[in-house]
């Protein structure tokens, strides 16, 4: 019994000084204060939060290290940063701030010696990169950056492959084409790139219910993340911040003790 | 006064917020005039082994940790690679450890099943009655990062089991020294829990 579950990560999205959720990476909804969002999630005692940072590049150039030294103030659980990051000094004064993981995404694919150089100095353990997956025109999977508006040309296989070559120690896969949508998650994605590397795979994009969660770690997932299922409730998505239920959570329990 | 010791080696300020969180006082430091004026120690760390020797030694800090603990028994609680750090020797370098307890790290074996670092949340069964674990009314579960574990060479200084893959130890304890691999200061209630009784003992031992 020595394993509790595997973890079940809130992804809050930020975006000026409040977080908001997108659907499809666009529309933008306020859905509640950064600071306080976190600490409801710790009273509710999430396993881990995941904080990107969205806010248009021309407004904001860098992480916002004030608000992320107000949130770890209040964060008492595992929590990972994204957004913006491009520097070895950003990372080292963000993990300084007290954030244990930094998600790297655009910078990661355009600049890998800076995944490899940045995965050396800080550990493995330490680093996520990140890829928003869509279908383009033709219906094939690409990776996107910059917030999903540019299409790298790129499969998902090939740059989770050079993520790996770089020594990230997991990856946050994100579907854009699921975000916010509450259709479930991209089971054949996650399927074929959890088999495709050994690092772990954080499955992001479309969860509505455990049975979702459940699909996903069945199909590779070492993790699951969701934004929208956490943020808002019932059919009209009413802005409330929850966590697993207790029945929720006992059947996560029941189906990895199997 | 609670000292969390500052050798570059990663996060320090959860562990801060975290004793502030539980009315508790703490200074992030590597100067011996602040951990010699400590009524505790707190030996956190992220990195490598061979790295946190090293930086402790560049600290002047290395020999100075050994008279605090052993010979002025000040309290002094190692997190996830501090704990390592006490052991006499780790199979992630060659650098030797403080030694403040018979153990020894060692990395975990490659596997089919089981991802390496063991990242995540697990249980720490008690294995003797300790201040650290004695007031969880539930099962304590705890936020782990590690690639490598400790193996104690005494049973009695063993406090808690954890299992990945394998048994492993994750929490000893004797007399006034501690170690936990896990992360009390990510690991929310579970944590408060644990880090209050670590302060109790500080402030408490010789009542």
């Amino acid at each position: 019994m020595s394993s509790w579950r595997k973890r079940v990560i809130p992804v809050l999205l930020l975006h000026g000084e409040g977080l908001v959720k997108t659907i499809n990476f666009k529309n933008p909804k306020y859905v509640g204060d950064a600071v306080n969002s976190v600490k409801i999630f710790n009273d509710k005692e999430v396993d881990e939060l995941a904080l990107i940072d969205i806010t248009p590049l021309d407004s904001r150039s860098e992480p916002n290290f004030e608000l992320l030294k107000d949130i770890t103030s209040e964060c008492f659980s595992p929590l990972s940063y994204g957004g913006k990051v491009r520097s070895i000094e950003q990372i080292r004064k963000i993990l300084g701030i007290g954030v244990e993981k930094v998600i790297i995404n655009t910078a990661a694919i355009e600049d890998p010696e800076f995944l490899r150089s940045a995965c050396m100095e800080f550990g493995s353990s330490t680093i996520v990169g990140s890829i928003d997956v869509k279908r383009d025109i033709f219906g094939r999977q690409r990776v996107y950056t910059s917030n999903g508006r540019k299409n790298t040309g790129k499969t998902p296989l090939e740059v989770i492959i050079q993520f790996e070559k770089c020594g990230v120690g997991e990856i946050l896969l994100n579907s854009i084409d699921r975000d916010g949508t509450k259709k479930g998650f991209d089971l054949e994605t996650i399927n074929t790139l959890s088999n495709g590397v050994a690092v772990p795979v954080i499955a992001c994009g479309g969860a509505n219910t455990v049975d979702d969660f459940i699909l996903a770690l069945k199909n590779g997932a070492s993790a699951v993340a969701a934004g929208s299922k956490f943020v808002f409730t019932g059919k009209h998505n009413a802005v409330l911040i929850t966590y697993l239920s207790e029945d929720e959570n006992k059947k996560l329990l029941k189906y990895e003790d199997k | 006064m609670i000292a969390i010791v500052d050798y570059d080696m990663g996060n320090l300020g959860s562990i801060k917020n975290m004793i502030k969180k539980i009315g508790g006082q703490s200074i992030i430091s590597n100067d011996k005039s602040d951990l010699m004026k400590a009524a505790g120690i707190i030996l956190p760390g992220v990195g490598s082994f061979d790295t946190g020797v090293r930086n402790l030694k560049k600290y002047d800090l290395y020999n100075y940790l050994q008279d605090l603990a052993e010979e002025k028994q000040i309290p002094i609680l190692g997190i996830c690679l501090g704990m390592q750090l006490m052991c006499k020797s780790s199979e992630e370098g060659e650098e030797i450890g403080l030694g403040l307890i018979n153990a020894t790290a060692v990395k975990f074996a490659d596997s089919e099943t089981l991802k390496i670092p063991h990242m995540g949340w697990s249980f720490v069964q008690k294995t003797k009655p300790s201040i650290l674990l004695d007031d969880f009314t539930e099962s304590p579960r705890f936020y782990f990062v590690h690639s490598y574990y400790v193996k104690c060479n005494e049973e009695k200084d063993i406090l808690g089991i954890t299992n990945y893959g394998i048994d492993f130890h994750s929490a000893f304890e004797k007399n006034n020294i501690f170690g936990v691999q896990y992360h009390p200061e990510k690991s929310h209630k579970f944590g408060i829990t644990l880090l209050k009784g670590f302060l109790k003992y500080v402030y408490h031992r010789n009542e």
